[in-house]
């Protein structure tokens, strides 16, 4: 059966539709889901990249009451696989699905490059694909992506291997140990700020190493399922 | 009407980029060592009068809404 995977759009969000055709492109079933919508009938959700409520007051603070992220928190802590990519990290960081925030580059300037990172975990429903110290080059575009958070949570984050992702070469916004992903404690909620959905397709993308997140999460959806 | 002030500071131990933007541009307009830290500040208009009640639902509007107490302390005062 084809997976159904929900990618939200808010008000401001601009990388639904790049995450809905790598959704499509990975062989699963996107699903429009609007930020007003108060269920979800779908296996999967995706918090996509953008500036949801013009980022205002504080990066995902607003998009985080909003209707259907009641439901995603609902869902998430019955173990739905939820990926938040850029300001969807931000709104599961505002919504504590996530520990710590995100505030401004060290750099104080937008970054945009082809990142390189290093898989630090593959036990999450979004990574099984890939292997652990996997080099992988994803887009990353951001503004506000520096991860922070206080000494206790990232000693725990690193100690329960919930650190998903590194920044490898150049630190590009002032994240904490390099941190550029971060996963709950099941496994079933990830977020970071590269971008995976930029790098689905050779004519597009530095390099299709994104594909790996969305066919994870259908393989764990397969696995349990049957 | 009773205005009630909300002051959101990032917390001294997390970095400020604009409060350290602004730091390095005052340094080079000749203003000396001035050390900047940036934070919001929220008017509240409130209906009625301000009620330890009122200040406590503020409060918890503060901490719900207004300010990340992961990276942000906040004060709440009534203006006279």
């Amino acid at each position: 059966m084809t997976a159904r995977i929900g990618v939200v759009t808010f008000p401001g969000s601009l990388d639904d539709s790049d995450a809905s055709r790598a959704v499509r492109l990975a062989g699963a079933e996107p699903v429009s889901l609007w930020h007003a919508s108060d269920s979800l009938d779908v296996d999967a959700v995706i918090l996509p990249g953008g500036f949801s409520y013009g980022d205002y007051l504080r990066c995902g603070a607003i998009a985080r009451f909003s209707p259907v992220m009641g439901e995603v928190i609902r869902e998430a802590a019955k173990g739905m696989p939820v990926l938040g990519i850029c300001n969807g990290f931000q709104v599961l960081c505002e919504a504590h699905l996530l520990p710590g925030a995100l505030i401004r580059n060290d750099r104080r300037t937008f970054v945009c490059r082809d990142q390189k990172l290093r898989v630090e975990s593959v036990d999450t429903v979004w990574t099984l694909e890939y292997q652990t110290g996997d080099e992988i080059v994803i887009a990353l575009k951001n503004g506000e992506g520096n991860f922070q958070a206080d000494a206790e949570t990232v000693k725990r984050l690193e100690g329960e291997n919930r650190v998903v992702f590194r920044y490898l070469d150049v630190n590009p916004n002032g994240s904490i140990n390099d941190i550029a992903g971060i996963t709950n404690e099941r496994g079933n909620v990830v977020g970071l700020m590269p971008h995976p959905e930029h790098n689905v397709e050779a004519l597009a993308g530095a390099s299709v190493d994104g594909l790996g997140f969305f066919t994870s999460v259908q393989r764990f959806l397969a696995a349990t399922v049957s | 009407m009773a205005r009630v002030i909300v002051d959101v500071m990032p917390k001294p131990e997390i970095l400020d980029p604009q409060g350290k933007a602004v730091t390095g541009a005052l340094r080079r307009l000749g203003f000396s060592g001035l050390a900047v830290r940036q934070g919001k500040r929220f008017e509240i208009e409130v209906d009625g009068d301000v009620t330890p009640e009122r200040l406590d639902d503020i409060r918890r509007a503060a901490e719900t809404l207004l300010a990340n107490t992961v990276i942000e302390s906040f004060d709440v005062r009534t203006e006279q």
